[in-house]
């Protein structure tokens, strides 16, 4: 039941990285690929109708965290504490710059939200990256559970690191380029003309970078945390999963050169979703090691509330989120196809 | 203020509120929303269309300043809250995950559906999109009330041995009897809210001689639900959590009236100041016996005083818990005096041309954000001393980890963005307003 649990909790924030990836990596690319007002207003409406239930999934997955793994979000939210606030300053920044920005036709306005916009899916992307790269380089844990990071000390993975150290500002910039191409690609996707021109010229040469950031830091990773290696060692089903994500980075190379531009966009996500697999197949059954004495480690067992609240939590948890599938499906499907720059909403 | 748990309390406190003003409006608008849509079906008329267009960008910008506030409330249970949030985590994470996973998604869909898909829609696709997000809204006030409503009066839960609290029973969760009166009076407070603002931009139309077809549809529909909900608000809903309060929070109810003794027939205090100290209210305005009389229905009960309870039980702000009752309650009073004014005035066709009417009704709509900001002022100081009534204390919930300097910094970051912010909001919505209904959309 906690392993349950602990793939459902994963799957709801891999869901979350999949989904406002591309728009985060939109955002990010916002500055660069569109240059005219129409067409930036193009690369906002590739996302307008759906950012917002994107988001809903990083929500829904923090309050099933919330209940599913009392200790693990009550030790992690405050130790982040400095780099969550950060986080919600920036999620707070860009969801009022893709609102408000259109609300007001003015060269006095419009400019301050497309920087505004870009700068925070930028800096967002590497934080979240850096996040990853915490929890997989661990935290020094006291016997309570708790602890807490300053936003970063001398670099080093030292008994006190920082939230940002060598390693984390690697994960957090593998995570910018990666969100980026996925980005990229999503827009080749959704739009038209010069957009989705620069935006595939700039994916052509983002995916050499990710390529080598994923082996790179994968290697890197392998060293940093010993528990992944051994995990991989003990039960090597698990290299299915990088296996899936090296398939999905082909993919995307394969399907981008052809033209396949859907085949291309989820070939993207495949790649996002396996390497986010390959991490929680690696860490099991971690969800936040320690960096000091292992044994105060949180592990999806002492972090997970009681049998009778997960076993509750399915019974609406399963209907709840075939109902979300049926809206984002609905949603989608609504507004599939390219965009078209004619065409408003109010 | 030398304690981080004094910083972590004026913290959540500042988000939560300042995040409060967003959601009442988009409750109560977005039943209001549906009205319009539904007359427009009715009437087959493009005149209400066009309202409901109007109100969709208002509540756009509204939502999406409540959206933004809203997540950070999401994180800091957790942030601020550890060692509540473990403890009380595998119960109170039910709704508020429930919140998420039931009505963000439902809001949060349709939304972009009844923003960008009119056309395509069709006249009732349209209709159901707005109506999905009234209920998704709708829906997203009862979760995170009963979560409140947890911490008000727990139930459904079991203790472990290390202290935690687990969940016990799922209904008793989530149907919390004081969840049910609580929704109903905060929901009618979110229709108040809207209601007002619907009312005074029709007054404003109405005064400046612009829109005024508009204008009147406005006034007629905010003046008639605005009567209705404030009603409602005082009975049955006021009066059944007041009861609720009388047995399960005696001490809350002590504190709210002012009252420091106990005694048999006791008055309700209209005004006054509470001396905690001399423990007496000073300048007390009282009509005799009232209290007893609303409470227990009898004129001679007796009502317990703060007196009766030990001082480390008192809610620790016993002047600010007895001015925000007051002032919900006062300004509840005369909503109800003002929108009576009204209906009579509607029924009676003077609305219309009743300049002092209209101006007062153009200036009121800040004052429900008052009272329903005083409202939950109530219920959170009046919870104090405990986080979980009678369970934990506040003093026990804080996170042990965040140090005041990181807290006060965090919270001089959300008032620099707050600000920021709430500026932008007034002046996005003015400029709708200005524009108007009649105005073509300009994006």
């Amino acid at each position: 039941m906690e392993i349950l649990w602990f793939s459902l909790v994963a799957a709801m924030f891999a869901g979350y990285v999949v989904l406002d990836g591309f728009d985060l990596g939109a955002g990010i690319l916002h500055l660069f690929v569109a240059r005219t007002d129409a067409e930036r207003r193009g690369v906002l409406r590739s996302i307008g109708p759906v950012w917002d239930g994107n988001e809903v999934w990083l929500v829904a997955g923090g309050g099933t965290l919330y209940f599913a793994f009392p200790a693990l979000y009550a030790s992690s939210f405050s130790g982040f504490y400095l780099p969550l606030m950060v986080v919600l300053w920036l999620l707070i920044l860009r969801g009022i710059s893709i609102e408000l920005r259109n609300h007001i036709d003015s060269a006095a306005w419009k400019p301050l939200w497309d920087v505004v916009f870009c700068f925070a899916s930028a800096l967002l992307a590497i934080l979240f990256g850096a996040a990853l790269g915490n929890v997989v380089r661990g935290v020094p844990l006291n016997a309570q559970g708790e602890f807490f990071l300053p936003l970063w000390t001398d670099f080093r993975i030292g008994p006190e690191p920082g939230v940002l150290d060598w390693y984390t500002v690697l994960t957090g910039l593998f995570a910018l380029v990666a969100l980026t191409l996925h980005g990229a690609r999503w827009l080749i996707l959704k739009t038209d003309g010069e957009i989705r021109e620069r935006a595939q010229a700039l994916a052509a040469k983002l995916w050499w970078a990710v390529f080598a950031c994923t082996v790179l830091v994968s290697w890197i990773t392998f060293q940093v945390q010993r528990h992944i290696p051994h995990s991989f060692h003990e039960r090597p089903w698990g290299f299915l999963f990088p296996a899936l994500a090296l398939a999905g980075l082909a993919g995307v190379r394969f399907f981008g050169e052809r033209k396949r531009e859907l085949r291309a966009f989820l070939s993207s996500c495949l790649y996002i979703l396996a390497m986010l697999a390959s991490v929680a197949f690696g860490m099991f059954p971690y969800v936040l090691p320690s960096a000091g004495e292992p044994k105060f480690g949180l592990t999806l067992y002492n972090a997970a509330t009681s049998r009778y609240g997960l076993e509750i939590g399915l019974r609406w948890w399963i209907p709840g989120m075939l109902l979300a599938g049926v809206y984002h499906y609905f949603v989608y499907r609504h507004f599939a196809g390219k965009v078209k720059l004619e065409e408003e909403g109010y | 203020m030398d304690s981080a748990l004094d910083w972590h309390r004026l913290h959540f406190a500042f988000t939560i509120t300042f995040h409060y003003l967003f959601p009442q409006l988009t409750m109560g608008l977005a039943l209001l929303i549906v009205v319009l849509k539904t007359m427009a079906l009715g009437t087959g008329g493009e005149r209400y269309n066009r309202a409901a267009r109007f109100w969709a960008r208002i509540f756009a910008i509204n939502f999406a300043l409540g959206v933004v506030t809203g997540i950070p409330m999401e994180f800091q249970f957790g942030t601020s809250w550890a060692r509540f949030s473990k403890v009380a985590g595998g119960v109170i994470g039910q709704t508020l995950a429930m919140e998420g996973v039931f009505s963000f998604f439902l809001e949060s869909s349709f939304l972009g559906l009844f923003l960008f898909g009119e056309k395509r829609l069709g006249k009732a696709g349209h209709w159901m999109a707005a109506f999905l997000v009234f209920l998704g809204s709708w829906l997203s006030g009862y979760l995170i009330v009963a979560t409140n409503a947890w911490m008000q009066h727990p139930t459904g839960y079991a203790s472990t041995g290390t202290g935690d609290l687990v969940l016990a029973g799922f209904w008793a969760l989530v149907l919390n009897p004081w969840a049910l009166w609580q929704y109903a009076h905060t929901m009618l407070g979110s229709v108040v809210t809207a209601s007002f603002v619907m009312a005074s931009v029709g007054a404003f139309y109405l005064i400046a001689g612009r829109h005024a077809d508009h204008g009147r549809t406005f006034v007629r529909v905010g003046v008639i639900s605005g009567l209705a909900a404030c009603l409602l608000l005082l009975f049955p809903t006021g009066d059944g959590q007041g009861k609720l309060i009388a047995r399960h929070q005696p001490v809350k109810l002590a504190a709210m009236e002012g009252l420091f003794e106990t005694q048999q027939g006791a008055p309700i205090a209209i005004m006054g100041q509470p001396d905690t100290e001399k423990r007496r209210l000073d300048n007390p305005f009282l009509i005799p016996r009232m209290l007893s009389f609303i409470t227990y229905q009898r004129w001679s009960a007796e009502v317990k005083g703060l007196d009766h309870f030990p001082r480390d039980e008192w809610p620790d702000n016993v002047p600010l818990l007895f001015y925000s009752f007051h002032i919900m309650v006062g300004l509840g009073t005369i909503f109800i005096a003002l929108m009576g004014l009204a209906a009579f005035a509607l029924w009676r066709g003077r609305l219309y041309d009743a300049k002092s009417l209209l101006w007062a009704l153009m200036l009121a709509a800040p004052f429900p954000y008052i009272a329903n900001t005083a409202g939950w002022l109530t219920a959170e100081l009046g919870r104090q001393p405990w986080l979980i009534y009678g369970l934990m204390r506040t003093s026990e919930g804080s996170s042990r980890a965040v140090s005041a300097g990181n807290t006060l910094f965090t919270l001089i970051g959300f008032m620099g963005l707050y600000a920021a912010l709430g500026i932008l909001f007034l002046f996005l919505v003015e400029r709708e307003i200005e524009h108007g209904p009649q105005a073509a959309p300009d994006r």
